[in-house]
């Protein structure tokens, strides 16, 4: 924890985006967190993200839990709508904003214990019904708030700090995203920005559930030998399938590709996402085959990164629903209550 | 890029900016975190030893540090270091008990000519260590240039007798109104060693049509701010022409106004921006409504019966070339004709030594200079040391103060039997600042202020006296503004390469987008690939060795606010703040020299 504040001084040669605005403009409170946190990369990540699209502060509602992840919303963008929920139930607040206003663009920051053990069954929901949101899972393991007890995502066998073995078996935020339905599906690591920028910036512009977990080692709790949470353990047993790029508006992909590497996945509001294959077999329309390939690669102990699973075509709950296009605080009183007229045709065809 | 040595004491020094730009090298950050704790005394210690003269400087320094000062490329302006320095001299207490004392003498004798800062200096080093020291001068007071060039009213009497006397106080032998007329004759009088001080002190003529019938009229502005300075001349007609654009020209032109000049101008022949003139010093001619008149030639004085009535100027435009250099070429418009009654020549200084005779093994170059190394300041004969204006021409008072530094400690070389070529290093410092877990022994909250103005005494009550110091100093509260402004660039950010995991903490507090993580390269591929722009390439990249994951760490050095948050959030306590205190070696010092290796 710092005690002063960031100085407002900046680099006087900092690029500025299409807003006028620098990747500053998109930063919060100074973190609180503990030095070296993994979750202070992930809300670096979601300020240049945010920075890169040209988002406008006050279009986007940041939603969270209980824990160190969901601390993390009042670090980033300072002048977004923000929603510090009850613990576990960021997916109901989020679901119901959601459902309220359907023109912000939605965040929604999550730990492993918030999503994982009291917000299982929240989270399962919002992924099921295709919330439209960015859904970040800052996975470290273990509680870091009351002193690092494994949490539902230790893998079985890992090491705790003081050297006790997890017996427990691991949930899979990914695996199960996959299995509900979500339409776009990654994971990523808190110590390599030039893959989770992009997968942030892809997540932001994708319509429907889009889930990204990220591990991000907890240094005071989770950093030593034994944890597969740790820099040391992720940076040896990272599987990347893919590196992304995501290109917004027309312009030509420029990018000089080797050809048969690159896939081009055009997204609903036309953005494309460029994916350099990294493995040459891997699909990343095809769910069922990821699911197997996560869970053969999590057995040899790999910790497989990148986007795993996109669908272009997604819908969301808005659609499934049916609902009126316009946010409902924009509806007047006039499309509410359209009269005795409608009410009697109403009625009549009822009959 | 190979990781860079930090070891290398030029290398944090560089980083310091100020003192690196600052020819006697003084640590200013150090002072300035005095100045700011209320250490008055140590603030003022620390620059006399280093530059000697801290309350005349700290009032007339040219002051190469402030355009240096990393604060400028941060925000709009720089420190106001040489005003810092003027506080610390303003309000420290009696210092006089903190000053060497005198020694008994090692039965060397060392004469020095000429009573300015270069011989001071080389006198101040030199006394302590049981030289006899004899300063001559032609002036009954020490001081030299700085006595009777200074205006009063920027520069008064008392602060140069204080620190003049800190000088001779230690023992040395100062022989006033006493002019040396020849070398040979005072070479013959067995010296050790003779330093020549003598500083350039000719004013340069303007021979144009008129000069000698308007002679009475048209004064040279050295010599008529020397006449003023020992009170021969109290006035001056009510319109007066200043020539030249340097500083001896604002001095000029604002004496001037002071002595019954109404309407004063200077007029220069370059462009306004060009003149070389230190910015504040034409502010303050111009708010003493002194217009200064641009790109106008001199042609020639205009007299009528053996009395000057005016100035005829041709007027020119800039041109420059393929080569971006400049010349003045008639504009077309014109001639015109400015009314005066006295006309003040300030178009540069010269050097003179027609007391050197050219046979005693004294080389002199084409430009009747003699020669002198510029490191260890001896001229070709093995006895005589140059410093000051008379080593390389006119520069000023804290250049001087570096040469007599720099002399002084070939002339204890020399007579210690040693070689006077070996150079020592700096004595360096090093002291972490890390107190607790987020706890410096500095202030490391920057502070968003805007650089303060220093007061001035009212226009009207300054106008009417000569000797009024215009400029009044900070008070305590605004100096403590203003020395809050410093970025203390001389607490370091230190880099343990074994210690980092890499877990971009650094990268993502930095304030200024200094750190960056990446693949090595050569330098200009590097700084194409940092986190922020680096425009600035003499600013040094500081590269680690290779880490765990074969990349290094980069930190572009150019606009570190050294606020810690770097150290504040680096879990392992890979980056640590640490200070870097770097003293020049004086004269006497025990430290061993080593051969310099290049930051």
């Amino acid at each position: 924890m710092t005690y002063i504040a960031k100085p407002k001084f900046q680099h006087p040669g900092l690029p500025k985006n299409d807003l006028g605005y620098t990747r500053r403009d998109y930063e919060g409170k100074i973190s609180t967190l503990c030095a070296g946190c993994g979750h202070d990369s992930i809300t670096a990540s979601i300020i240049e993200a945010c920075f890169h699209l040209s988002i406008e502060p006050h279009r986007v509602a940041k939603i969270s839990g209980i824990g160190c992840s969901s601390k993390t919303p009042d670090y980033f963008l300072g002048n977004s709508h923000g929603f510090n929920s009850v613990h576990g139930r960021m997916p109901s607040v989020l679901t119901g904003a959601n459902l309220a206003n359907r023109d912000l663009i939605y965040l929604g920051v999550s730990g492993d214990g918030d999503s994982a053990s009291i917000g299982f069954g929240q989270f399962a929901h919002s992924i099921r019904r295709g919330v439209n949101m960015t859904y970040i899972v800052e996975n470290n393991g273990v509680y870091g708030l009351t002193k690092g007890q494994f949490s539902a995502t230790a893998d079985r066998g890992s090491k705790s700090k003081k050297g006790v073995t997890n017996a427990d078996s691991a949930i899979d935020l990914v695996a199960i995203a996959l299995q509900l339905g979500a339409t776009f599906v990654a994971r990523s690591f808190s110590g390599d920005k030039t893959q989770l920028v992009p997968m942030i910036e892809a997540a932001i512009k994708h319509k429907g559930a889009a889930f990204i977990d990220v591990i991000s080692p907890c240094i005071a709790f989770n950093n030593h030998a034994g944890s597969t949470k740790s820099f040391d353990y992720v940076r040896e047993h990272n599987d990347a399938v893919n590196r992304l790029d995501v290109i917004t508006g027309r312009e030509p992909i420029t990018v000089d590709y080797a050809p048969g590497t690159v896939q081009v996945v055009e997204q609903h509001d036309g953005t494309r996402l460029a994916l350099r294959k990294l493995d040459a077999d891997y699909d990343v329309h095809d769910r069922l085959a990821a699911m197997t390939f996560l869970q053969k690669h999590a057995a040899k102990g790999q910790v497989v990164t990148g986007l795993l699973y996109v669908d272009a075509e997604s819908e969301d709950l808005h659609d499934r629903l049916n609902t009126v296009d316009a946010p409902l605080n924009t509806l007047a009183a006039k499309d509410l209550s359209p009269g005795s007229a409608a009410l009697d045709k109403i009625n009549a065809s009822l009959r | 890029m190979k990781p860079t040595d930090i070891a290398a004491p030029d290398y944090f020094h560089k980083v310091v900016d100020c003192q690196w730009a600052c020819p006697a090298h003084t640590p200013v950050p150090e002072y300035i975190r005095l100045i700011a704790e209320g250490r008055y005394s140590d603030a003022y210690m620390i620059n006399w030893k280093s530059n000697v003269f801290p309350g005349i400087l700290g009032r007339t320094c040219d002051r190469p540090c402030e355009p240096a000062c990393r604060r400028g490329r941060v925000e709009e302006n720089p420190v106001a270091i040489c005003r810092l320095k003027r506080v610390a001299a303003d309000f420290k207490d009696d210092v006089k008990h903190r000053m060497p004392r005198p020694v008994p003498k090692n039965g060397k004798r060392v004469a020095l000519i000429g009573g300015g800062p270069a011989s001071l200096a080389v006198a101040r080093d030199l006394a302590p260590l049981g030289y006899h020291c004899t300063v001559f001068d032609q002036d009954p007071k020490a001081g030299g240039m700085m006595r009777t060039q200074i205006p009063k009213f920027r520069l008064p009497d008392s602060v140069v007798d204080e620190e003049t006397d800190y000088i001779l106080d230690l023992g040395v032998e100062f022989k006033g109104g006493h002019r040396i007329d020849s070398l040979k004759k005072l070479l013959a009088e067995n010296y050790d060693a003779v330093f020549v001080g003598s500083g350039a002190p000719r004013g340069r003529e303007l021979n144009i049509p008129g000069r000698k019938e308007a002679a009475a009229n048209v004064h040279i502005g050295i010599e008529w701010l020397s006449s003023v300075s020992f009170g021969h001349i109290d006035k001056i007609g009510k319109r007066v022409i200043v020539l030249g654009g340097g500083n001896t020209a604002m001095d000029c032109c604002r004496t001037a106004r002071r002595l019954g000049g109404e309407d004063v101008k200077v007029i220069v022949r370059s462009g306004f921006e060009e003149m070389k003139a230190s910015p504040w010093e034409k502010d303050d001619a111009m708010h003493e409504d002194i217009p200064i008149l641009n790109f106008m030639v001199p042609k020639a004085f205009v007299h009528e019966n053996g009395k000057l009535t005016g100035v005829t100027f041709e007027k020119v435009r800039a041109e420059y070339d393929a080569k971006g250099k400049r010349s003045l070429v008639p504009s077309g418009e014109p001639d015109q004709t400015i009314a005066c009654d006295d006309v003040l020549v300030a178009v540069g200084q010269e050097n003179a030594f027609p007391w050197i005779e050219r046979d005693i093994g004294i080389e002199f170059d084409k430009w009747n200079m003699p020669k002198v190394n510029e490191t260890t300041f001896a001229s070709t004969h093995p006895k005589v040391f140059f410093g000051g204006d008379a080593a390389f021409g006119p520069k000023n008072i804290i250049w001087a103060v570096a040469h007599g530094h720099d002399a002084a400690l070939s002339i204890h070389k020399l007579l210690s039997g040693e070689d006077i070529s070996e150079r020592p290093l700096p004595e360096v410092h090093i002291s972490s600042q890390k107190m607790g877990i987020h706890e410096w022994s500095y202030d490391n909250d920057i502070s968003g202020a805007s650089r303060f103005k220093v007061p001035h005494r009212d226009k009207a009550i300054a106008l009417r006296d000569i000797k009024a110091e215009v400029e009044l100093g900070y008070d305590l509260k605004l100096a403590l503004g203003e020395a809050e402004r410093c970025l203390n660039c001389d607490v370091q950010t230190v880099f343990n390469t074994p210690l980092c995991i890499e877990c971009d903490a650094c990268v993502d507090i930095c304030p200024m987008d200094c750190i960056s993580f990446t693949q090595n390269g050569d330098e200009d591929d590097l700084r194409g690939r940092l986190k922020a722009p680096s425009p600035h390439h003499d600013q040094a990249l500081y590269v680690s060795t290779d880490l765990k994951t074969g990349r290094v760490m980069v930190k572009d050095e150019d606009v570190c606010l050294h606020c810690g948050l770097c150290a504040e959030r680096c879990p392992t306590g890979a980056w640590d703040m640490q200070k870097y205190l770097i003293e020049m070696t004086h004269a006497g010092s025990t430290c061993p020299s080593k051969v310099r290796s290049a930051a």
